[in-house]
């Protein structure tokens, strides 16, 4: 019987999905060992926010609310989350494998002293609520299969793996109200730059529109967010053009840059290094333009247009506008 | 100010890697400097030249082979340098890696650790953040860019965060992961590199750190590796068709609609 905690995640008042697919896979992991899940949602003023995580498939939230954990920090998310996990002794605990569950989850598994295995991309139960993970390395040119000495077993879950289950917003679950000390916090975030509106978080979005060289300039990355815009997916870029300056290194996708796992990736102008596959194959669907025949992306495309992106990607964009008009 | 760099050297992105016996081959494989950690070796010695004195101090978990990275640092300017190399060290899980690390750091007083965000092999990204803990140390990761204040007792942190960027500002000293974008690495120059052969590269062993072998390296390990694989090989799909870009991209969308079934 594994009984698993999750981590969910909340910015300004609004549950992150992260949240709910992490309760998904806790889902699975429970229902299959006969346990139970529960997710930790910490935040000032977030009781409200407790029972969607019910409608996702949580059993208990635990609420933990203080000023200080208005905003996320590392120190105070640390020290409120290791001794829920300590109180409650959960089987498993799951976190994002966001830019916050990436932040947290090396100084939990210090403060716990149990091991984390991060990144991870597929998960299943072995022997008896045991779990196994599979995690990429080497920029995913080889994968793990990773099994846990330590308890709680605790592992972080890559974005867009898991998908959540259906919203019932006729599912009840219980809320417990933990007191919560975040303690000091030498760290803090003074101040948020937000990203342009309707600018969306890369390693999260369902579709990805990525350019390289062979857009010719940053000007023309104009073309790709409209693209994208289309299909309300994220820009992202090779590490070329990053590089060149034609766009910020956040929006890199490879082995240096971010790791993307959308249901479409179109990749327009980019010739397809390995390091900047490594950063896209677990793509559910890939598209590729590109003017040259041999370019190495379309050895890994499930679909190619070779012809020159310029006359493709204005057409696509305007067919596709058709569409979901 | 005293600045310890964590400097790792891993397989070269390029390399072609295989699986022999469980677990990954590196015979013949061009090992580098981290990435990462070079952006946090360049940072270093950019504070250390505006700060007009203290050291660059690099710890490097590794292997003999590892001095290479460390006499790279040195000839781009780095001071000193120590490997920290036992048979009861290798294959640590990250937290093993992190305690070996923080019990050689716990020896000085640093200022400022850096170190990159993560490390192109395991590609974990946490041992910053467990040093930190360990240490009990402030962190900021995934850092673009970074401001000392004047009074060198604070630091303000420019990193990317789901939504935008995040301003961080932390005390001093605190534990610092250096994300791409934070500066451009420096060449070594003929004289770094002459200079590099006589700086100090101390090794430090299990005796030296005053560590329990039984909580480090195999032995301390809690993550198993039961499997290596190769990721599924995806194959080549087709070239679409057509007399025009409009012809090409009307089957182009069909195909995502009705066999792909993705729009």
């Amino acid at each position: 019987m594994a009984n698993v905690l999750t981590i969910a995640e909340q910015r300004k008042g609004e549950l992150r999905r992260i949240s709910f697919e992490l309760i998904g896979a806790a889902r699975e992991i429970a229902n299959s060992t006969g346990g139970t899940v529960a997710s930790v949602l910490l935040g000032s003023n977030v009781t409200g926010l407790a029972a969607t995580l019910g409608h996702y498939g949580a059993d208990t939230v635990y609420v933990a609310e203080h000023a200080d954990l208005d905003m996320y920090s590392a120190e105070g998310y640390t020290r409120v989350i290791a001794e829920i996990i300590r109180q409650k002794q959960p089987d498993v605990v799951i976190l994002g494998g966001s830019a916050l569950g990436k932040d947290l989850g090396g100084r939990l598994s210090a403060k716990l002293g149990i091991a984390l295995a991060s990144d991870c991309i597929n998960f299943k139960v072995v022997d008896n609520g045991r779990i196994m993970v599979k995690r990429p390395i080497y920029g995913g040119r080889i994968l793990a299969n990773v099994t846990f000495k330590s308890n709680p077993q605790m592992f972080a879950l890559r974005p867009n793996i898991i998908k959540p289950m259906d919203q019932d917003t006729g599912r009840a679950c219980s809320v417990e109200k933990i007191a919560a000390d975040p303690g000091p916090i030498r760290a803090r975030t003074v101040e948020i730059k937000e990203k342009a509106a309707g600018k969306k978080e890369l390693t999260e979005a369902d579709v990805v529109v990525s350019g390289g060289r062979g857009l010719k300039g940053p000007e023309h990355f104009k073309m790709l967010d409209d693209l994208a815009d289309v299909l309300g997916g994220a820009v992202g870029a090779s590490r070329a053009v990053v590089d060149a300056g034609w766009i910020g290194h956040d929006q890199q996708v490879g082995q240096t840059g971010k790791v993307v796992n959308p249901t479409l990736y179109i990749a327009a102008g980019i010739s397809g290094a390995i390091q900047h596959l490594a950063g896209m194959t677990s793509s559910k669907v890939i598209v590729a333009i590109n003017k040259d025949a041999d370019a190495p992306i379309f050895k890994v495309a499930d679909y190619g247009i070779v012809d020159d992106l310029f006359a493709i990607v204005p057409v696509l964009t305007e067919e596709l506008a058709k569409i979901k008009a | 100010m005293n600045i310890a760099v964590l400097l790792k050297q891993v397989p070269d992105t390029e390399a072609r890697l295989k699986i022999r016996d469980g677990s990954v081959d590196h015979t013949d494989v061009k090992m580098v400097p981290n990435p990462f950690d070079e952006f946090a070796v360049e940072e270093a010695i950019r504070i250390r030249e505006k700060s007009g004195s203290g050291q660059v101090t690099i710890y490097c978990l590794g292997q003999e082979k590892a001095k290479e990275a460390v006499k790279w640092a040195f000839s781009v300017g780095a001071d000193q340098g120590f490997l920290l190399k036992d048979p009861a060290f290798d294959n640590s899980d990250l937290l093993g890696a992190a305690k070996v690390l923080a019990a050689a750091l716990k020896k000085e007083h640093y200022d400022l650790i850096l170190c990159g965000k993560q490390a192109v092999d395991d590609d974990a990204g946490q041992v910053a953040q467990a040093v930190a803990e360990l240490l009990d140390l402030p962190h900021v990761g995934t850092v673009h860019k970074m401001e000392l204040s004047e009074d060198k007792k604070s630091v303000v942190c420019y990193r990317d965060f789901e939504g935008g960027v995040e301003v961080v500002q932390s005390s001093l000293p605190a534990v610092i992961s250096a994300e791409k974008g934070l500066n451009e690495v420096r060449y070594a120059s003929l004289k770094g590199i002459m200079a590099a052969k006589k700086k100090s590269l101390v090794e430090m062993d299990l005796a030296a750190l005053g560590l329990s072998a039984a909580d480090i390296g195999a032995a301390g390990a809690q993550l198993e590796i039961r499997g290596l694989e190769m990721p599924p090989v995806r194959a080549a799909g087709k070239i679409i068709d057509g007399a025009s870009p409009q012809e090409k991209v009307a089957n182009l969308v069909k195909l995502l609609r009705e066999e792909a079934k993705v729009i």
